[in-house]
């Protein structure tokens, strides 16, 4: 049985309020989760009889079809609504949405929504498990949850490892997640970017600050290098992609000059040539598919969690003989 | 809540003869020997399974392979109980399960309800050609239609009774015990 300490509660919204003894269960948890995507049937009947809905409200493939594969290959039933093409779009409010979803006997909700904190308001507000796939600039759990995994796969370790996230990180759900889950695992945790790219008291979180892209590649072990936004540009953050590409850009050459073999992680989708090389991308020390396969059995561990019982019914799950 | 009362069933001497019989007893069954592999389920299984490969190799030369199966996750009272058990590694043994004679192998055999999840679980991996039941202790209280082929022993026991194998890896010496009352760790 899994320590009461580590019970994550009925959902999971993100890491700042989580211990390290909860993280590290997740982690640990998802470890046997990776070989079942490798057997010829890729099934488990954990969550069988269990109905998810995937609430997407903003547009996701990758996130969207993680979700969807763990629920799967846990024999949980999903059902796919997108904010398009739905009655979101004819006005009806969040919590309508997901009345109506709970009057139709629903067990899990996996939530992607671009205001933050509406994942939390959607989990006070319905009893079923609520799961954070991202909302606004707040958290996206499962993703952190992911990059951690993977480097812990390269590093054995998360103690002590020099993890630098690189790019947008004032609008990022993916660093926010990431610096509260690492920094609670005892890694040491820096960003890199412009400083129109950065919270004003990023200081405040404990990471350290490169305003230099060679700065932080000295000092790193992990490169988790973070999709630049199209619309920044737009925005007036940066002048022009190729400026950002110039100054911030991880590129062959930086990576090489490196004094040790970095780890390069991204959580996609990629914009090849602005914040990362397809030299990088596609080279010997990225880990961005494993990222990705590791996204599978991260999000079935979390699943399994929530959908256990209450804890003072632990006393009862004996072992079967 | 009183102090769990433990008393010996069989030292450590008691069970590694065990263990060479039900590896004799093994060999004597499956012919030929080649098409044997063994499947020891998470946890005290798997420690089981080796020792019994390592007697099945003294008596024929060859060692058959060994995987270990974690039947949590087909658990048949998963959505009942409390916080989650924790899922321990599977890894078929090299070769496979199709066409193989399997001798899954658990440390103790009470309701048949893991061997029950086991046959499940192994069924979505392949077809073995047969599939046996190995366990050093068969205790009372069996709940479903499935028996052991292998028993190294047979331990009647009372309603809140356990019994217990303590296998070195895990607990630091062998032996098995009968308990009365306590917890059991899963």
């Amino acid at each position: 049985m899994i320590p009461v300490s580590t019970y994550l509660g009925k959902d999971l919204i993100g890491l700042q309020h989580l211990s390290s003894d909860q993280i590290r269960a997740i982690l640990d948890t998802a470890e046997p989760f990776k070989e079942i995507s490798e057997r010829p049937i890729k099934k488990v009947p954990v969550l069988r009889g269990k109905t998810i809905v995937n609430l997407f409200f903003e547009p996701s493939t990758r996130t969207r079809v993680s979700f969807e594969f763990a629920e799967k290959r846990l024999s949980a039933d999903t059902v796919n609504i997108a904010a398009t093409g739905s009655s979101v779009t004819k006005g009806e409010t969040l919590v309508d949405t997901a009345r109506n979803l709970e009057a139709m006997r629903i067990d899990m909700v996996v939530i992607r929504h671009g205001a933050s904190g509406s994942a939390r308001f959607l989990a006070d507000r319905i009893p079923s498990n609520v799961v954070n796939a991202g909302d606004g600039r707040h958290e996206h759990p499962t993703q952190a949850l992911l990059d951690m995994l993977t480097i812990r796969d390269h590093t054995r370790r998360l103690e002590g490892v020099r993890v630098c996230i690189v790019g947008d990180i004032l609008h990022s759900r993916v660093a926010r997640s990431n610096i509260w889950g690492l920094l609670k695992l005892g890694a040491e945790v820096a960003v890199c970017g412009p400083r129109s790219l950065l919270p004003a008291d990023i200081e405040s979180l404990g990471v350290a600050v490169f305003s230099r892209i060679e700065e932080a590649i000295e000092w790193a072990e992990v490169l988790n290098v973070l999709r630049l936004q199209l619309e920044r540009m737009q925005a007036g953050y940066v002048p022009t992609l190729r400026e950002y590409n110039r100054i911030f850009g991880v590129t062959r050459e930086r990576v090489e000059r490196a004094p040790r073999d970095l780890l390069i992680l991204h959580p996609g989708p990629m914009n090849r040539g602005v914040e990362i090389d397809s030299d990088v991308a596609d080279g010997p020390h990225s880990v961005i598919l494993n990222q990705v396969t590791n996204g599978v059995a991260v999000r079935m561990a979390v699943l399994y969690l929530l959908a256990g019982g209450a804890p003072e019914r632990a006393e009862e799950a004996k072992h079967g003989g | 809540m009183t102090e769990p009362e433990r008393q010996l069933v069989m030292d450590e001497r008691a069970v590694a003869e065990t263990i060479a019989r039900l590896a004799r007893e093994i060999v004597d069954a499956i012919r030929p020997a080649e098409t044997m592999s063994l499947l020891g389920i998470q946890r005290r299984g798997i420690q089981l399974a080796e020792r019994i490969a390592d007697e099945i190799e003294s008596l024929t030369g060859e060692r058959p392979p060994v995987g270990s199966l974690d039947i949590t996750l087909y658990r048949d009272d998963l959505m009942a109980i409390g916080p989650r058990p924790v899922v321990g590694q599977t890894r078929l043994p090299a070769g496979g399960i199709d066409g193989r004679t399997m001798v899954v192998v658990d440390d103790v055999f009470y309701t048949g309800r893991t061997v029950r999840a086991a046959l499940d679980e192994l069924s979505d991996f392949g077809r073995p050609a047969r599939i046996l039941l190995c366990v050093l202790v068969e205790r009372t209280g069996r709940e479903l239609p499935i028996r052991p082929d292998f028993v190294g022993r047979f331990v009647e026991t009372a309603h809140g009774e356990r019994v217990d194998v303590l296998v070195p890896e895990l607990d630091g010496r062998m032996a098995v015990e009968r308990v009365t009352r306590g917890r059991e760790e899963t």
